[in-house]
């Protein structure tokens, strides 16, 4: 948001499901606003019909934006994560 | 007749409707329990009175045992039918329902905790005479104990929860490498997905049959089978393809397999519905898996080749009428064959596949019935099993009931879903199939087994 002049990247859901930010209640979300991310590191996770599907980021960057609250239903398509590059 | 007057169903889909339409056949009062996100589903649009017990999220619904007792309770229902899965095997609830005075219409506690407890179970098994697969005499603690159980009874060998069921957890090893590798994590999984780590080890049957028999059992001691059903069709240990009779069995193999089941049925004092399944492999030797306490999924194809309602006879078993006939009163007539429509991409490793019909058209004609809860303009919900229809052909042979199953699987539609349609006609048409020669591996010939981990296509 602070447009340091980096490129940005949309995370979408791949389908409609429950959105999940951590793996487990008790356990740490996956990443947080600033997390450096590699290609392909697990930024959440879906739940579709009882079937996780791992959300993952599509470039190496930061994550700048977490649009989606935990354990919140989203349709098809929706923005997730925005990671940005340098 | 009905001694129930009130039943609530606590479940959902096509198995609430299923139930639904035993109890107005009967002439009993049914009641919807329903989540918030089925308010607008055919078991409550067709049952008598409905009531929400919670949340979309089915441990705030399906799964809370004081919301469906309150449920039973504000609607004066006497008795509840779990369906299958959610509270269908919890002992818990049972001993609920128990001390709340509402009638639980499936097994007692007792049963239920013998059958959900493995070790426990097969040591009855054991102690009744019926075959059971070589495996520890309990949980495994340690991988030096692994290793050494695995030395007796020989590999191949699985790690399978102690908790567990339905498939989930469950891991093959090959040498003493593998089980080194899979063992710690097989302890960790058994602890996330089922609340205890204990683990068991047994010998891995290759290339079995899944053949399971139906059983019921009355209030006062009498134990029948309803012959067997077919299962071996399944995906990671999830049935697909179901039929009854067996291609496999003849009638001295259904006569020992039957007078096992019901053997192993009368060795925990089984009461009601449950499925005993077995594990059959090349040589005609078959092995006790486990007792499911529940109504199956499958359930129908029995129903059509014995014309026994199972659901009715839960209802009246758990009334505490008796059975009043016997296995001999019984023979199969027929062929019955199901196929679990999943709104599932079999083309994009079984993704489920949610979103609304706007196209539908089910089949019919001769020889066809489809237990489904979908209509046109029907939205999947996100929250709960991609199962959506249970299509089932009935003929007088094995060949009449492919020819139906091919012809009303071409006939169904439902637009834009994707489900598991396309496989079952390409199942169809597969020469093994037709000639009844397959095992539980059979499905990787048309879809392989591979990892969804794999990698994503980007």
């Amino acid at each position: 948001m602070t447009g340091s002049g980096g490129k940005r990247v949309e995370v979408k859901a791949p389908m409609s499901g429950v959105f999940y930010r951590r793996p487990a209640p008790e356990v740490a979300p996956y990443v947080e606003i600033g997390t450096e991310v590699k290609k392909k590191q697990v930024l959440g996770l879906l739940e579709t019909m009882k079937v996780f599907q791992k959300i993952k980021s599509k470039i190496s960057g930061r994550v700048v934006e977490i649009i989606v609250e935990n354990e919140t239903p989203v349709k098809d398509d929706e923005v997730l994560f925005v990671i940005e590059t340098d | 007749m009905p001694k129930f007057k009130k039943i609530l169903i606590a479940n959902r889909g096509e198995i609430a409707l299923r139930i639904v339409r035993a109890c107005k056949e009967l002439g009993i009062h049914a009641v919807a329990a329903y989540s918030e996100a089925d308010a607008e589903s055919m078991a409550v649009k067709l049952a008598d009175e409905s009531v929400c017990i919670g949340e979309a999220v089915s441990s705030k619904s399906y799964l809370n045992i004081d919301n469906i007792l309150q449920a039973a309770k504000t609607t004066g229902a006497e008795a509840i039918h779990p369906g299958y899965g959610y509270l269908a095997e919890k002992e818990a609830f049972a001993r609920a329902c128990q001390s709340e005075g509402v009638v639980f219409i499936g097994p007692t506690p007792e049963n239920l905790s013998l059958a959900g407890d493995k070790i426990a179970g097969k040591q009855k098994m054991i102690e009744a005479g019926v075959p059971v697969i070589p495996s520890s005499s309990g949980g495994v603690e340690s991988l030096d104990d692994a290793w050494s159980i695995a030395e007796e009874i020989g590999y191949p060998v699985m790690i399978k929860s102690s908790a567990g069921g339905g498939g989930r957890g469950i891991r093959i090893c090959n040498d003493e490498e593998m089980l080194a590798e899979e063992f710690p994590i097989a302890r960790m999984e058994a602890g996330a997905a089922f609340g205890n780590n204990e683990v068991y080890i047994e010998k891995f049957i290759e290339n079995p049959r899944h053949i399971e028999f139906q059983i019921l059992a009355d209030k006062h001691g009498n134990i029948i089978h309803l012959f067997e059903r077919e299962c071996s069709i399944q995906r990671r240990f999830q049935k697909l393809i179901e039929e009854a009779p067996s291609p496999r069995l003849d009638e001295e193999l259904r006569q020992k397999m039957g007078k096992a089941a019901v053997r192993a049925a009368k060795a925990i004092s089984y009461f009601n519905a449950g499925t005993v399944e077995f594990l059959l492999d090349e040589q005609g030797d078959f092995y006790f898996i486990e007792i499911n306490s529940r109504i199956q999924v499958e359930h129908p194809i029995t129903e059509m080749i014995t014309g026994v309602d199972l659901v009715k006879e839960q209802i009246r078993l758990a009334a505490g009428e008796p059975l009043g006939y016997d296995s001999s009163d019984l023979s199969i007539q027929g062929w019955a064959i199901e196929c679990r429509i999943n709104a599932e991409d079999p083309e994009r490793n079984f993704l489920p596949s949610p979103g609304t019909i706007t196209e539908y058209h089910a089949p019919g004609g001769y020889g066809v019935r489809l237990d489904t809860h979908l209509h046109q303009g029907y939205e999947l919900p996100i929250y709960y099993d991609s199962l959506i229809a249970k299509l089932i052909s009935y003929d007088a042979t094995r060949e009449g009931a492919i020819s139906i199953m091919k012809r009303a699987l071409g006939e169904y539609r439902m637009r834009p879903l994707k489900t598991t349609i396309p496989l079952y006609l390409r199942v169809m048409d597969d020469p093994d199939f037709r000639s009844g020669s397959f095992d539980t591996g059979y499905i990787t010939r048309f879809v392989p087994d591979e990892d969804e981990d794999e990698d994503d296509e980007d």
